[in-house]
């Protein structure tokens, strides 16, 4: 059973990983769609 | 068109919709001079398809604009009615400073009907099919039962998958639960969450959902490689497949056909997993990186050069799309695929757990006992018995030298 929760903790710690590395290299979804001049969110 | 391209994605991955009708004849719209009337608002109203070639192809035409020194004559060929509808179709001609081919696209006609689809046609026939294999599964264990092993247990193990082999299997199978679910929060949240928790608690789990599936995908990316990687040999075609197909594997009746360490059935699942997996992380890449990664024009290309839409019976493909239509695209392959895989998936964990006794034990802890290695994989446990007396028969060679 140590293989499936070694597994399973795999995916957490990619998860987390590519979290940090992605946006270290400047990958973002969230940036690509939006910028200092766009904003989605209203004030109230 | 948009319409009846998806209809024939839908079809190629196996989920049928049923095609609707165009009416050929064009209605009479002199009264109104070309434009459309007031049966055309009434039908779009009744959500009913429109043929509005008339509309789409109405943007002027530059040479019949009267020349410069004519009455109106710096007007051009253009009303700003048909230059309204040639940016909402797509047709006219604009130039940007910034922001590329992206920005271009003033209007985004095919935008609403995507929306519409995703918000209906995809959830309902996407939910029902979830639905159905659940369903399908539980009339299958009341009338079959669980798979017992027939002979007693021998309290004799052999090793099934080495522990690398499990850690990829529940690499990909735990980020690709943890993908389904969050894919599914995110397509149902508004028709589940909302009415269940409030919008602030929906806003915040498919904020979450939303940084889950993003990031726990390279997980899934990761364990595809690694079991293909593993197992691509185990699973290429056996001519002891055809066999194990022809009994039902076993399932339905009381026969145990032999089969090698992958019977045609987990075949099946693998495949399945390879090519679906491959496609939803291909798509869910152009998702990722939104823009950067266009494959939707490119692959119809070779649909249409493969004579695959005239198979189908389909016009030809577009072959020239705009960016936003790309990402539509692919938001919807991505999600009819994962679909269609999760209910194998689903199918896979329900035998691979509750129906089939014992059969846990290969990817818990590696080790099966041999009377249900020989009720299932009666080839590959003589292979492996074979290779053990043969290592045996080596080491007892090399201790008595």
């Amino acid at each position: 059973m140590k293989s499936m929760w070694a597994g399973l903790a795999g995916v957490v710690v990619i998860t987390v990983v590519a979290y940090f590395v992605l946006g270290e290299l400047g990958f973002s979804s969230a940036e690509r769609g939006s910028g200092s001049a766009v904003r989605l969110e209203t004030s109230n | 068109m948009l319409r009846l391209y998806i209809f024939a994605l839908i079809l190629a991955s196996g989920l049928g919709a049923p095609a609707v009708a165009q009416d050929s004849m064009a209605p009479d719209r002199s009264a109104t001079g070309g434009a459309q009337t007031l049966e055309d608002i009434l039908a779009r109203q009744r959500g009913e398809g429109i043929d509005d070639t008339f509309r789409r192809k109405n943007t002027g035409n530059p040479d019949t604009a009267a020349g410069i020194a004519q009455q109106l004559g710096t007007l051009g060929g253009s009303s700003d009615p048909e230059l309204w509808r040639a940016l909402r179709y797509g047709s006219v001609d604009v130039s940007v400073s910034s922001g590329g081919e992206v920005a271009a696209v003033l209007v985004q006609d095919g935008g609403m009907w995507w929306l519409d689809f995703r918000r209906t046609t995809l959830k309902n026939w996407g939910g029902y099919f979830l639905l159905g294999v659940i369903g399908a599964l539980v009339a299958f264990f009341l009338l079959r039962g669980r798979i017992r092993i027939d002979a007693p247990k021998t309290g004799r193990t052999v090793v099934r998958f080495q522990s690398v082999e499990r850690f990829a299997h529940w690499l990909l199978a735990g980020s690709f639960i943890l993908l389904g679910l969050t894919g599914l929060l995110t397509l149902f949240g508004r028709t589940v969450l909302i009415p269940a928790f409030g919008r602030e608690a929906n806003s915040f789990i498919l904020i979450a959902s939303k940084w889950v599936h993003n990031n726990a995908a390279w997980a899934f990316m990761v364990g595809l490689v690694m079991i293909f990687v593993f197992w691509v040999w185990h699973n290429l075609p056996h001519r002891t497949d055809i066999k194990w197909i022809a009994q039902f594997g076993g399932i339905i009746g009381s026969k145990h056909p032999p089969a090698k360490k992958f019977n045609a059935g987990q075949k099946v699942i693998f495949w399945s997993v390879v090519i679906l997996g491959a496609s939803i992380s291909a798509s869910g890449l152009s998702l990722l990186f939104p823009f950067e990664i266009p494959m939707f024009a490119k692959t119809f290309v070779i649909l249409n050069d493969l004579g695959i839409t005239g198979l189908l019976g389909l016009d030809p493909l577009p072959v020239e799309l705009t960016p936003q239509e790309e990402m539509q695209y692919a938001q919807l392959w991505h999600a009819i695929v994962s679909f269609v895989l999760m209910g194998i998936i689903i199918a896979h964990i329900y035998i691979g757990s509750l129906g089939m006794e014992g059969a846990f034990d290969a990817m818990g802890t590696g080790e099966v006992d041999e009377a249900w290695a020989h009720q299932h994989h009666s080839i590959w446990l003589d292979d492996m018995k074979a290779a053990d007396k043969g290592e045996r028969a080596t080491g007892d060679a090399t201790a008595a030298e």
